[in-house]
């Protein structure tokens, strides 16, 4: 299919009430055409309640959301020309799985015969081919979101919506849905937004993820720099695990943790409190006659507990400063970490390129 | 093992255990029952006056009523104000529940509650209320305000078994369908009212039990040539004993069990 249909959406100071509470505070989203992005945040932040704004659920207080260039705030859902695939899926169980997918195409008036033929095209690109005569009741879970998707996408819409579409599937199907969401999403090349809570898919799925924290967007960036580089303690914090090092200015202006300096300098002079985010997996266990040296920022400690998980495993570090810095590590023969055991002194070294300076956030 | 010693249940009480509860629930039933029945074996009865048991037996008391002008005429009224109220009540009461349940408002449940208080006030007093309010416009005496009070009457049941059926409906499929292009009413009526079709043809049938079954506010506010069925009955019963009463009642007790078993095999068919 083409490109064409696809529509950049437009979000600008979007502010939406319940009561005296903010579900969103002057919201300002640019989501490029044909792009996906998905909205991320913990349950309450506010994702739904946008999604809905966009799909023409709920009307917001205040604000604009432009489709293209067209105003659509006081435009009724069903003039929106938005698929949308729910939670619950939502398939009406009294049709079948070709009028289920049909249906929208018969709502905008196409004939039999053209409807058929993109009804059947609709489910082959979900790999349904050929079940258009089933009931709803007969099938599986993983089935009922691909017809669900089928049906929001065969009226070729110009905005893709999904709330939550895999959070009802297991582990393993989830999983392989999120590939293919994607796939299909490359072949439609739609503008798609996407709400989950869960950051793993976010991360797997999305061009770009929005972070939202309390009706507010926390950041709004690639996968790639949500994790790498997040701006805030919030995002920080949600994405990924991470242990956060509250950091000292010395007399020279470096930041240190006990005796460990990280940063020659602030990195932006105006602000005085700094954290270090640290990954697990990107800490390394130095040998024990190691030295600093000029790649590495290093901690030292104790083990206090070494944990086998399977595909990696993890130890706890107690740093002599009082925190305990989480390092995870490959389980293979050769891996460094492999070796540890509770008790243990221990020196682990964080490469500077993966250093995350973060404002601290005054309580 | 005989009947007696087997387990009841999935627990190890027998039904031997359970007999006492067999004979109470068999009792309580037959003593709901049989003044039901007991005009059925009346109905055939050869004699003037209502007896039990009936000496000898005949139909002409089926005859009498077939063939009665008086009789007919009040059947027909009966119907006619039945299948209007049906007609009123069960559109009405299901916007009514439809509209509250989708409102989320927080005053919905007080305007549901408020509602459905001819449920809960005495028919007598809707009776009284009914006759002078309508006296004063004119609508006693007709079926107008005779399918105005069944309405009140039938539209509450309605309302109670239509929310019964959103409850358990997924108001997300009208959602997805207004996404996909329908307007809310077309999404009513294609996605919505489909699933909820049998509730609304029982609500249909109900309503028009509770108006052809109704008999206070008959009393009150029917009269003449627009007189209901169960008003003549009473009257009739009132003036002289009158077999007719019987064979009317054992046809009225016909209709009524059709309708209900009908409402009962409906509502256990899934949509």
């Amino acid at each position: 299919m083409d490109n064409t249909t696809a529509l950049p959406i437009s979000i600008r100071s979007l502010t939406k009430k319940y009561g005296d509470l903010f579900a969103l505070k002057t919201v300002d989203l640019e989501i490029r055409s044909g792009e996906f992005l998905t909205l991320l945040g913990p349950s309450g932040s506010g994702k739904t309640t946008l999604l809905m704004a966009i799909a023409g659920f709920n009307r917001p207080d205040s604000g604009s959301i432009f489709f293209g260039d067209a105003e659509m705030v006081l435009t009724p859902p069903h003039k929106r020309d938005v698929g949308m695939v729910f939670q619950s899926y939502a398939l009406f169980p009294h049709m079948s799985v070709a009028e289920n997918v049909g249906f929208p195409l018969k709502l905008r008036g196409i004939a039999f015969a053209e409807r058929k033929a993109r009804v059947e095209e609709a489910l082959e690109t979900v790999q349904l081919s050929g079940l258009g005569e089933r009931g709803i009741d007969q099938l599986s879970g993983g089935q009922r979101q691909r017809v669900a998707l089928a049906r929001a996408f065969v009226f070729r819409p110009r905005i893709l919506l999904m709330d939550e579409p895999l959070s009802a599937l297991d582990k393993k199907l989830r999983e392989q849905m999120q590939i293919e969401l994607k796939h299909i999403h490359r072949q439609l090349g739609v503008t798609t937004v996407y709400v989950t809570h869960d950051q793993r898919e976010a991360l797997t799925m999305s061009d770009r993820i929005a972070v939202i924290n309390h009706g507010e967007l926390a950041q709004v960036d690639t996968p790639e720099a949500i994790y790498n580089k997040p701006s805030n303690e919030f995002v920080a914090d949600f994405i990924g695990e991470s242990t956060m090092l509250p950091l000292t200015q010395d007399s020279a202006g470096r930041l240190t943790f006990g005796e460990s300096v990280v940063a020659s300098e602030a990195p932006d002079p105006s602000h005085n409190d700094w954290s270090l985010v640290i990954r697990p997996e990107r800490l390394r266990v130095l040998a024990k006659d190691a030295s600093a040296g000029d790649q590495h920022v290093m901690f030292s400690g104790t083990v206090t507990e070494a944990v086998f998980q399977g595909d990696t495993a993890f130890a706890l570090v107690k740093l002599r400063g009082g925190a305990t810095l989480t390092v995870r590590f490959g389980t293979g023969a050769v891996s460094e970490g492999s070796r540890l055991e509770a008790g243990q002194s221990v020196s682990v070294g964080l490469i500077r390129e993966d250093l995350i300076l973060i404002p601290r956030e005054s309580a | 093992m005989s009947w007696w010693t087997q387990p009841a249940t999935q627990t190890q009480i027998t039904h031997g255990d359970r007999f006492w509860l067999y004979v109470t629930a068999a009792i309580i039933m037959l003593l709901l029952v049989i003044p039901t029945f007991i005009v059925v074996p009346m109905s055939f009865s050869d004699s003037q006056y209502l007896a039990f048991p009936p000496e000898t037996w005949s139909v002409r008391w089926y005859e009498e009523y077939f063939e009665s002008r008086k009789w007919m005429r009040a059947t027909v009224t009966s119907v006619q104000i039945g299948v209007l109220t049906m007609l009123v009540a069960t559109p009405l009461g299901t916007m009514a529940a439809y509209a509250l349940f989708v409102s989320g408002h927080r005053a919905a449940r007080a305007i549901f509650m408020l509602l459905i208080t001819p449920m809960i006030v005495p028919v007598i007093l809707i009776a009284i209320g009914a006759f002078y309010a309508f006296g004063r416009i004119g609508l006693n005496n007709s079926i107008t305000g005779l399918v105005l009070a069944h309405t009140a009457m039938a539209a509450p049941l309605v309302m109670i078994l239509i929310t019964a059926a959103l409850r358990s409906y997924d108001l997300n499929q009208e959602r997805v369908a207004r996404s996909l292009g329908a307007s809310r009413v077309k999404a009513f009526f294609l996605v919505t009212l489909p699933q909820i079709k049998f509730s609304v043809v029982t609500a249909a049938l109900l309503s028009f039990l509770t108006s052809f079954d109704e008999v206070i506010i008959s009393i009150f506010i029917s009269g003449g040539s627009n007189a209901t069925l169960t008003k003549h009955m009473f009257a009739a019963l009132r003036d002289f004993i009158d077999p007719t009463i019987a064979a009317i009642s054992t046809i009225m007790v016909a209709v009524s069990t059709v309708l209900l078993l009908t409402t009962q095999f409906i509502g256990g068919k899934k949509p």
